[in-house]
């Protein structure tokens, strides 16, 4: 079933031939309802294993107790069949959207198998692996018969950016500020769509969180599944390079206004005079960005819980510095092995606001988990929480 | 009024009225997958329902459990009745691939360029197996 699944999707594609692979991370245990574990099951029961390395993505449940979700009854036992069949089926529970930040970091050019749009942009873009975008059931139908379709970005000719997107005239402030790169993935993804293109006049080079930060937002916003950064990527030394010698279709140059916009759009409730819960941490938090968070809250108090989504290589690391009990004992919830757009964490509430630091969460929250969206820094996010009111601008 | 897509994967023949999307549209985030409806608050189609429809979809976006959702309208009978798509996608379609391995009956998917979808939205389409799409003209 798992061959005749990736050779189905070849020739929808039109691929003429498939290509071995040397590993996957899969998206598809993440429960969405009942057809997903049975297919799962349908995998297990005709003796399917995985033959390559394969990653887990988030699933429903925070397999480490640390968080509590509201899933219903029939939902928690299917989600918990589900994460049963990945297991029985060889898959390394790592439970996380940033697995390239727990181990796994495909080498340069090699061709792989992910899913999740973010992990998928990252793999490509800073890790220079060959991966598409694989879907749910295409990743886990690869894992298993180790080949995929030869198309899209595993073809060098794809891999060429068409479009120049030039932010060398943003103010200075914007671009050291640390909603620099989540503002401008939003902003890349829905004017590029699905066009492969490369960010010019990036003087400081952005840390691994920021570039995690643009292409979860990127990804989100359009369907990103390589960008290149000219100087920062590994396909990008300078823009000619990321162009392959040729020449731009267009360029987009960014303004201030531009920038201004896409910021404002990431939020649905801009002027809320209230909010409920913030929430950080998708991708998932790296050990960097807990030294970040504990060092702005400075012990003290939230008055609205801040949700840390993380994954269990991060929680084991906080476990062993004996700094998770600290933080929960202030308000913070740390959710790992999932995330609170994936399933219900967040309590039930009418009209209630969050706010994120994260594209990809203001992206989704509105829609998965009926919270208008309140987008802001991280050291906004944690005066907030602190106060119990919005403050922007405040820290 | 008579177009030619091109079939992507086969489906029976189907009338349904046609649903043209204005916007690109993720399905995971954007669909809910219990009731069909179009749950993202700032798509321009936000609380329509695809069950049953001809849905035409300019572009996807987003999320890669695309997938998950279409085989879970199509495992809890609320699935499009024809997808039309302006280009071929593998994350959305795997969904009808693994549905029918599942052994349930699929719509037909089709490709069809995007600039005939205001055209045809809100019309009954006649689809054929071999992709070819019927229709009434406007009345004027």
């Amino acid at each position: 079933m798992a061959m005749r699944i990736v050779a189905e999707a070849a020739r929808l594609m039109g691929a003429d031939r498939l290509l071995p692979i040397e590993s996957a991370h899969i998206d598809g245990a993440l429960y969405h309802g009942d057809s997903g574990t049975l297919f799962a099951e349908k995998l297990v029961a005709g003796g399917a294993k995985v033959s390559v390395r394969a990653t887990l993505n988030v699933g429903a449940l925070d397999l480490t107790g640390c968080s509590h979700n509201r899933l219903p009854p029939h939902e928690r036992e299917m989600a918990s069949r589900m994460t049963a069949a990945y297991r029985a089926l060889g898959c390394e529970q790592t439970w996380t959207c940033a697995p390239y930040q727990a181990g796994h970091r495909p080498r340069f050019g090699s061709h792989v198998a992910w899913g999740e749009s973010n992990a998928v942009a990252f793999c490509n873009s800073v890790l220079g692996a060959r991966t598409n975008r694989y879907g749910d059931f295409l990743d886990i139908a690869c894992a298993i018969s180790g080949r995929a379709p030869d198309y899209g970005l595993h073809r060098t000719e794809n891999r060429v950016a068409t479009v120049v997107v030039d932010v060398s005239g943003l103010a200075p402030s914007f671009m050291a500020s640390d909603i620099a790169w989540p503002v401008l993935g939003s902003l890349y993804g829905r004017a590029i769509g699905e066009a492969v293109g490369v960010v010019a006049g990036v003087a400081q080079p952005p840390s691994e969180d920021a570039l995690k930060g643009f292409g979860a937002a990127a990804a989100s916003s359009g369907s990103v599944g390589l960008f290149h950064i000219a100087g920062v990527t590994p396909e990008a030394q300078d823009v000619r390079t990321a162009l392959g010698g040729g020449p731009a279709i267009d360029t987009i140059v960014v303004t201030d206004g531009m920038v201004r916009d896409s910021q404002r759009r990431l939020s649905t409730a801009e002027r809320a005079d209230r909010i409920d819960a913030v929430a950080i941490g998708s991708p998932h938090l790296s050990l960097r960005e807990f030294d970040r968070l504990e060092s702005l809250l400075r012990g003290r108090r939230v008055a609205v819980p801040i949700y840390a989504c993380t994954g269990r290589h991060v929680l084991a690391e906080l476990d062993a510095a004996g700094r998770r009990a600290p933080m929960e004992k202030n308000g913070i919830v740390v959710v790992a092995d999932t995330c609170v757009v994936v399933t219900p964490i967040l309590p039930s509430k009418p009209g209630a606001v969050l706010m994120t630091n994260s594209g990809k969460f203001a992206h989704y929250a509105p829609s998965n988990t009926g919270y208008a969206v309140l987008y802001a820094s991280l050291a906004d996010c944690v005066e907030s929480a602190v106060a119990g009111k919005p403050l922007i601008g405040a820290a | 009024m008579m177009l030619q897509g091109d079939v992507l994967l086969d489906g029976p023949p189907v009338d349904a009225p046609a649903l043209a999307l204005t916007a690109p549209i993720s399905f995971w985030g954007g669909v809910n997958p219990n009731t069909s409806a179009i749950a993202d608050p700032r798509h321009p189609e936000y609380g329509l329902e695809i069950a049953g429809r001809a849905l035409l979809v300019p572009a996807t976006i987003g999320s890669s459990s695309a997938a998950a959702i279409l085989l879970e309208l199509v495992h809890g009978g609320r699935a499009p009745a024809a997808i039309v798509l302006h280009q071929p996608d593998a994350i959305l379609l795997l969904g009808l691939i693994v549905a029918r391995e599942m052994g349930h009956a699929t719509p037909i998917a089709l490709r069809l360029d995007a600039h005939h979808y205001a055209d045809l939205h809100g019309r009954t389409l006649s689809i054929a197996g071999d992709g070819g799409i019927d229709y009434l003209p406007p009345l004027i």
